[in-house]
């Protein structure tokens, strides 16, 4: 399964990279949004996948009864994601606001804006 | 010994406030800091001189050989003893010639800083320690320069003078670390008894050049000697500290600290004489050229730093006595001499001294000090100058004789400062009154105590010679490695060459004087000829140039092109990561084999809908896409043993789609913006970086280099954490501070959206 995450993976950030390229200001936060979900899935990938062995401890016991994936990287993916949502918020009404404010959602003619 | 050298940043703290509280008598309470460590270092003298060098260790960062050790023998008490004592004075001279400068405790925090790093220069034994204060000595320097920061030409002095010595200072760094690993050890007292073979090290050339690029640079040595006559710039207390113990002794300190270790290096002796007698013989000629009085003095401080560091060259027995006594004697003058310079600048008004005359019977008590400093100066007996010169003039005739230029140099410097002693002391006092921009009148007592007491010691000193003989001069010429026992001062030593030669000097200099006014025009064109092919020309073209190319990098670099910026990091990263990716591991290409049909048929909705979001030309279809992705992932999550994942990733998915339908449909639709050539270049860009995604990651699975922590996590989640599901307990009890970063960072985040959007309703009620 990681081999065929490996190209998954891949095949997202090179959409990514590609859409964050553009000169549309929406496809840059497009572009964004599959960035993070890469970069989690790419982590996610190389901590080692593990069917149906969730980090949990059963009731009554004090330790997992059997190997369980890996908690640490969940951990951080889970910080990832909730703080890659708190930069999409603030991205999409500052892309917004800077829209209202130049008048155009192409990237290139915002440059002129601090000359 | 450490409350010593860090007294002065401590009070440097309190600075401001008492110069509230104690308002115009604020110099006289610094003055008791530099006043009491005087005494102490006085006390300490005594004893050095009996029981050798002593060590006193403070440990900082041990395991790094880094700290604050202080090495206390003749040499560094001497230097600490001239910062202290001159300091004192200068401290009170400054209370009187800042009076009322809105700035003043400002300056004061600055200045004791600045004398509390010297200290530490002089007294650091850790080579590190050392050029930490090193470095502080400049970083206070350029502040203190700059001090009238309004001033677009204090500005750009100050900034000079910091780059140079900066510069310098990181060519010094390096060879203190070269030094240190090739000794075995960063205590300056081990270097100096080490019986390493120093000079047979491979690294011994570049460590000496390095060494000496930072000393030079300090020490304003030719070609590098242009900063510190615009270094005037600064407030006239601040160059008479500069000047005469401080600042630009320091490389001259650290050139005379090494001299018995790296003094046998042929290398050394001839670059330090021969540089050192350069600079003399320059700065006695260019002070002439000049007519601002603390011009003069400037030129006449490169001078003396010339001569210092060529008797280091040298280094027989007479230079070592030469040097110690001339050090002496400089800073006793010359710290006179400057605050007698700011009196007269105080007083009518004017730097010109050709605009001044007359002035001794308006000013008795500041024309008698000036003229015993000058007389000091300009080397005449009975002064300790005198003392100082015959010596230098006894060293130069004694030294091996492929140093032939070198008396010749000391005869041109020699008439030099005699100039320039006249210009200072007999031209603005005595001839003709002349009329001045302000009324002078005698400066007040805070002015006066720091030229009268030094002036006073300059002829003490050069009667009473046992006393700096013993005290001063014995000590460090015993630090220095050379023999205190023969140390013997004496003013009158026979007819002999140096006393011709000094006789000569001063009928060349009595000629020059009676003629300087008529010789003024020339003296002018000369210079100016010089200054467009000198030193200081060239270091203003590397500045252009510096300026020229950080404009042509920032207009490539910096172009506002967000495409531009999005390139320049995936190709640096594609090309960095990598170029070790693959020399490290080779390409580990393997094609990717579903396990099941289920993995395949995700992969492919994966993949696909990636594509079609950036391919779509409808925004809604290009969210859409995105959010299946999104989902796609949670669903990987739920598969491989991540539950909390899955949730919160669906939960936030389900928001983001909800935010992007909200509010970029209000922006436009999308439009074809680039050229298929730019798509292309982007679509190669992207590929390069989706590629070596995918290399990492077959790379990183293959290899685990250490067990995960995490073990210790799971181990310890219900004993310690008391929760079940081991991810939560990480994130709010084994790392609960990263999730406490986080709330504050999700916090700002609402607080943005909040006020952009509070913005817009405000402009549009407004």
């Amino acid at each position: 399964m990681e081999t065929l995450m490996a190209y998954i993976v891949g095949a997202m950030f090179a959409a990514a990279v590609y859409m964050m390229l553009r000169r549309s200001i929406v496809k840059l936060v497009i572009g964004l949004m599959l960035l993070s979900n890469a970069a989690n899935l790419l982590i996610f990938t190389v901590a080692g996948m593990r069917q149906g062995a969730p980090p949990l401890v059963p009731e009554g016991a004090e330790v997992p009864a059997s190997a369980v994936a890996d908690p640490l990287p969940q951990a951080l993916i889970l910080t990832a994601i909730v703080i890659a949502f708190g930069v999409l918020a603030f991205s999409v009404v500052l892309i917004h606001r800077a829209y209202e404010v130049v008048g155009t959602d192409d990237l290139d003619r915002m440059k002129d804006t601090d000359t | 010994m450490l409350l010593a050298v860090l007294s002065g940043f401590i009070l440097a703290l309190f600075a401001p406030l008492i110069c509230r509280v104690a308002g115009d008598r604020c110099g006289w309470v610094f003055a008791l800091l530099p006043a009491t460590l005087f005494v102490w270092f006085a006390w300490l003298l005594p004893e050095v001189m009996a029981n050798g060098a002593q060590v006193v260790r403070y440990p900082w960062f041990p395991a790094m050989e880094i700290n604050l050790d202080f090495l206390i023998d003749g040499l560094s008490l001497m230097f600490a003893l001239l910062i202290s004592g001159i300091g004192t004075f200068i401290l009170i001279y400054a209370g009187g010639y800042l009076k009322g400068h809105p700035y003043l405790g400002r300056f004061y925090v600055v200045m004791l800083s600045f004398m509390a790093s010297m200290l530490g220069v002089v007294l650091s034994d850790n080579l590190v320690t050392l050029f930490v204060f090193w470095e502080l000595t400049s970083i206070t320097s350029y502040l203190l320069i700059g001090f009238e920061h309004e001033d677009v030409k204090a500005r750009a002095s100050a900034l000079q003078g910091l780059f140079v010595t900066v510069a310098g200072g990181l060519a010094l760094m390096a060879g203190l670390i070269m030094l240190g690993t090739m000794a075995g050890s960063y205590s300056l007292n081990d270097v100096l008894a080490s019986d390493a073979d120093l000079l047979g090290h491979e690294w011994a050339v570049p460590m000496l050049l390095c060494i000496l690029a930072g000393a030079f640079t300090k020490s304003a040595q030719v070609p590098f000697h242009f900063w510190l006559p615009n270094a005037m710039a600064a407030p006239t207390p601040v160059s008479a500290f500069l000047h005469s113990a401080t600042m630009v002794k320091a490389g001259v300190y650290l050139l005379a600290r090494l001299n018995p270790a790296l003094g046998e290096a042929e290398l050394w002796t001839l670059l330090l004489s021969f540089f050192g007698g350069l600079t003399m013989f320059t700065g006695a000629f260019m002070a002439i050229t000049h007519t601002g009085a603390k011009k003069v003095l400037a030129y006449s401080t490169i001078m003396a730093l010339g001569t210092l560091v060529m008797l280091i060259g040298i280094g027989t027995h007479y230079a070592l006595v030469a040097f110690a006594t001339f050090l002496v004697a400089h800073s006793l003058y010359k710290g006179a001499l400057f605050m007698i310079a700011g009196i007269l600048d105080h007083e009518t008004g004017t730097k010109d001294v050709a605009e001044m005359g007359g002035l001794a019977s308006l000013m008795p008590v500041t024309s008698v000090a000036a003229a015993v400093a000058a007389l000091s100066l300009a080397g005449l007996p009975p002064l300790l100058g005198f003392v100082g010169k015959e010596l230098m003039f006894e060293a130069v005739l004694d030294a091996p004789a492929w140093q032939m230029l070198l008396p010749v140099l000391a005869f041109g410097a020699g008439i030099g400062v005699m100039v320039a002693a006249g210009i200072i002391a007999i031209k603005p006092f005595y001839g003709k009154r002349l009329e001045t921009p302000k009324h002078p009148h005698e400066a007040p007592v805070s002015m006066l105590a720091g030229p009268v007491v030094l002036a006073g010691l300059s002829l003490l000193f050069g009667v009473a010679l046992f006393i700096p003989e013993q005290t001063l001069v014995a000590p460090v010429v015993a630090s220095l490695g050379g023999a205190a026992e023969k140390v013997h001062l004496a003013l009158w030593h026979g007819i002999n060459m140096p006393l011709i030669l000094s006789l000569g000097c001063l009928v060349v200099a009595g000629l020059i004087l009676r003629f300087w006014s008529r010789l003024q025009p020339q003296l002018d064109v000369l210079r100016e000829g010089l200054g467009r092919f000198g030193p200081e020309a060239g270091y203003f073209r590397i500045m252009e140039w510096l300026t020229r190319i950080a404009t042509w990098q920032t207009r490539v670099l910096q172009n506002g092109t967000m495409g531009n910026y999005m390139i320049t990091l995936a190709l640096t990263t594609v090309g960095i990561t990598g170029f070790t990716l693959i020399t490290q591991y080779g390409v580990p290409l393997r094609l990717p084999v579903p396990d099941s049909g289920f993995a395949a048929g995700i992969a492919l909705l994966m993949i696909v809908s990636a594509f079609f979001a950036t391919g779509t030309v409808s925004r809604l279809g290009s969210v859409a896409a995105m959010s299946i992705v999104g989902f796609a992932v949670a669903l990987i999550f739920i598969l491989f043993s991540a539950p909390d994942l899955g949730i919160t990733q669906i939960l936030v998915e389900t928001l983001t789609v909800i935010l992007l339908v909200l509010v970029l449909f209000r922006l436009p639709g999308f439009t074809r913006m680039s050229s298929p050539l730019e798509r292309w270049r982007d679509i190669i860009v992207a590929v390069m970086v989706g590629a070596l995604m995918t290399v990492l990651i077959l790379a990183a699975t293959e290899v685990q280099f250490f067990e995960p922590i995490s073990a210790e996590h799971v181990a310890r989640s219900v004993s310690d954490g008391h929760g079940r599901n081991i991810v939560n307990v990480i994130l709010v009890d084994f790392r609960a501070l990263d999730t406490l970063g986080e709330m504050f960072v999700l916090a700002l985040a609402a607080v943005g959206v909040y006020s952009m959007i509070r913005l817009k309703a405000e402009d549009q009620t407004a």
